[in-house]
């Protein structure tokens, strides 16, 4: 065992310092620090950077226009880009789609969408749950007929994930409704563009708009938009699953949220001495870093000892489990550290040019904190991990 | 001892159940919320036709209540139909301190506060003074007949509605001193006085005040100069009494609608509540329900004892209900999952309220502190 960096890891990390100190536009940052929400333009203004430079798809393989790194080069990535505040790169094509396609799709799929993924030309999204299909995903009742060389489709499916700006989704539909549900189930690619299909926005307790209903009316897809074989869309889905869950743990974040968090309560007073010194605050706030300081280990152990794009079994559930935990709990200690002012509802109030209300970091700690309840939630809810967590160990 | 509300109490918490359960419904209330005044001019009015306002005060002031039991009783009503309207600000903090200190003339505004035609604010809290109630930075300077108020304001709520704010000042000491603090009701066109305002997370309005050489009369000072700091911490003992009753009605609400949940929401071929780690979930919140109820309660009971114990015991109840309601507020939104998370959603709105009011006059911690300081005296 060596937990230090070896020097090729240390001039990895240099380089990616270097590439954002001259690559990420200060706006996009600023935008990051003090407002709840992006627009398409931003996530594909930043999209486009890491595409020029070869990094957008750090886990894909080289022949597809990966950057193939191994895990620790992930990590170094993930945590420079976290403390340097840039945007979030959507996972719904590279993290999702991409590896599906590269394992099941057939050459005119991968040649055709897998470079336009790259380039962020095609904006992906996920239909996946459903109004009564959640923790119970096999459950899911999209249908989808066969007639001809077309599918119809009709269902609906929710909490599409920026849908709103997308060009195309891949669904999980039921093509057999009358075998165990898991075997009846099928992985569709659905242009938004055809006739028949609505998005409708859900709006979110903290007043964002990122999440969506889309409905499906009398759909026509060509059935060469079939993944794989029909009926075996379930094996994909579970693929996926796990690769959305190779960077759950969110290790790089957590670590930039603590580092934000302990800058606000150095500068925050409480009655008189800076809040960082005050027993209670400083005890929570230790706790979660000790905390973080063994997810970090954890996090870096066992997606090394997975092989590169491969994702490990349960232990995958574990850092979800724990990582959503503690990211909750340093978003819990950025909404108390922030004080009286946590209580304007910044979203609103610093549309425009208005000044922010309290210190600019305030602004957006408590629609964070409402936020990120979802971490425990979407992915697979906690409740769904430890049920898998304890199906593998107990067996009973 | 006795557990139960006396009659009146009673007639009193049926009236304001059966009316909000009636007028104040998810359409309504996201409907107030996103208007521009934050507030409904006309449930107000209603509301103080009932007399839920002249339940927050005493006989001699006008009313017909204003001890610790009336309080959580409206309160704890308010917290559950989520009701965003300022009563804190305008009965209990700007009212209070009104019938606390106020000359037989100032106190003639009482009555237009409890019929309902006049609101406050509590202009008290600073840029730097978090939840420090002795922390006063801005100045009052007496100048002849006039006394000159200069300084900032943070987060006042209710400050855009009311026609007086009730503006803490320092008139000597220095920035932590109990001493030396006063208050002055300063209406709200006087010149001088500015106001940035904008909505809450929580529903309601809030603005920041500037004071710029603002003159009052010194007619307009609340009681004794510079001795104004134990009324203060009295109106946020009574204060911090209805904040607890409100989180309890709002954590009541919300473990209402998650058992509702558990037992229709239906996943793997039954209902999700059949699941023992749910239930037993469930069990906790009911756990952490009925001991927030005897906190509520406590508190109630001694808002009228000795100072020392009295904040004793809201350093203890806010402390309690901080814990609780935080587990509530978050159990509840998980074990509904995505649905929880939408504004269209009802429980989305009692979350915020459960988990925002512990950014006003107190947080957990802070009450923690406190109560350890006044246990190890006690």
């Amino acid at each position: 065992m060596d937990l230090n960096y070896t020097p090729e890891e240390q001039a990895f990390r240099e380089e990616v310092r270097t590439f954002l100190a001259e690559k990420l536009p200060k706006d996009l940052a600023d935008k990051m620090k003090t407002k709840s929400e992006l627009s398409k333009e931003d996530y594909l203004r930043w999209h486009k950077i890491l595409y020029e430079q070869g990094w957008i798809a750090p886990n894909w393989p080289k022949e597809y226009g990966g950057a193939e790194w191994n895990a620790v080069q992930r990590h170094i990535f993930e945590e420079e880009c976290a403390f340097a505040n840039t945007p979030r790169v959507l996972p719904f094509g590279l993290a999702m789609l991409g590896p599906v396609l590269q394992a099941f799709g057939n050459q005119e799929q991968k040649d055709y969408y897998l470079p336009r993924i790259l380039s962020g030309e095609d904006w992906w999204c996920q239909g996946y749950s459903e109004p009564g299909a959640g923790s119970d995903l096999a459950s899911l009742k999209t249908r989808a007929v066969r007639e001809g060389d077309h599918y119809i489709v009709n269902g609906q499916k929710t909490w599409t994930t920026l849908g709103q700006h997308a060009d195309w989704i891949f669904c999980l539909v039921r093509t057999d409704p009358n075998v165990k549900q898991q075997e009846g189930i099928s992985f569709l690619l659905i242009d938004m563009k055809t006739p028949g299909i609505t998005v409708r926005p859900i709006i979110l307790l903290e007043g964002t708009h990122e999440v969506n209903e889309v409905f499906f009316d009398n759909v026509k897809v060509p059935v060469e938009n079939l993944v794989g074989e029909e009926n075996k869309g379930w094996t994909y889905a579970k693929y996926l699953l796990t690769h959305e869950r190779t960077n759950i743990a969110g290790v790089g974040a957590s670590k930039a949220a603590l580092d934000s968090v302990k800058r606000m309560a150095r500068a925050e007073m409480s009655g008189g001495r800076p809040l960082i010194e005050n027993p209670a605050f400083a005890a929570r706030l230790a706790e979660v870093e000790a905390d973080l300081m063994a997810m970090e280990t954890a996090n870096l152990r066992i997606v090394s000892q997975a092989a590169v794009g491969h994702a490990p079994g349960i232990e995958a559930s574990m850092l979800k489990v724990k990582g959503t935990i503690i990211r909750q709990e340093i978003n819990d200690l950025a909404r108390r550290a922030v004080g009286p002012y946590a209580m304007p509802f910044q979203s609103e109030a610093v549309e425009g040019d208005n000044q922010p209300i309290g210190p600019d970091y305030a602004a957006p700690q408590a629609s964070r904190y409402f936020n990120n309840r979802k971490l425990s939630i979407f992915g697979g809810s906690n409740e769904v991990q430890r049920g898998i967590i304890a199906k593998t160990q107990i067996g009973v | 001892m006795n557990f139960e509300l006396t009659e009146e109490r009673q007639m009193l918490q049926d009236t304001l159940r059966r009316f909000l359960a009636d007028r104040y419904g998810l359409e309504t209330r996201n409907k107030i919320i996103d208007s521009e005044e934050g507030l409904s001019p006309e449930i107000w009015a209603e509301l103080a036709e009932l007399g839920v306002i002249g339940a927050l005060f005493t006989e001699e002031d006008g009313g017909f209540g204003g001890k610790g039991f009336d309080i959580t009783t409206v309160f704890e009503e308010l917290g559950r139909a989520g009701v965003v309207e300022p009563f804190l600000d305008t009965a209990i903090l700007g009212g209070g301190l009104i019938a606390a200190l106020g000359s037989d003339t100032q106190k003639e505004l009482l009555e237009e506060v409890i019929g309902g035609a006049l609101h406050l604010a509590f202009a008290h809290g600073e840029p730097r003074s978090r939840y420090e109630l002795n922390q006063v930075e801005t100045t009052a300077k007496v100048s002849g007949d006039e006394i000159v108020l200069s300084g900032r304001k943070a987060v006042v709520v209710n400050a855009e509605a009311a026609g007086y704010l009730v503006v803490s000042a320092r008139e000597s000491g220095g920035l932590m001193d109990e001493d030396g603090i006063s208050l002055f009701l300063v209406p709200a066109d006087t010149a001088g006085l500015t106001m940035v305002g904008y909505p809450l997370m929580q529903g309601g309005r809030a603005a920041e005040v500037t004071l710029d050489d603002v003159k009052v009369p010194s007619s307009a000072r609340l009681g004794e100069a510079g001795k104004a700091y134990p009324a203060i911490v009295t109106a946020a003992a009574r204060a911090n009494t209805a904040l607890s009753a409100e989180i309890l009605g709002s954590m009541e609400t919300a473990t209402g609608l998650t058992k509702e949940y558990l037992v229709t929401r239906q996943q793997f071929g039954r209902p999700i509540g059949t699941f023992q780690a749910l239930a037993h979930r469930m069990s906790d919140m009911l756990i952490e329900l009925e001991m927030a109820r005897s906190a509520v309660i406590n508190i109630a009971g001694r808002l009228e004892s000795d100072t020392a114990e009295r904040d004793r015991y809201v350093a203890a109840t806010r402390n309690y209900l901080g814990r609780a309601g935080r587990l509530i507020a978050e159990e509840a939104i998980q074990m509904h999952g995505g649905i929880a998370m939408t504004k269209e959603y009802e429980l989305a709105h009692f979350a915020k309220r459960i988990v925002m009011s512990d950014h006003r006059l107190g947080d957990t911690d802070w009450h923690l502190e406190r109560f350890i300081a006044l246990s190890a005296a006690a």
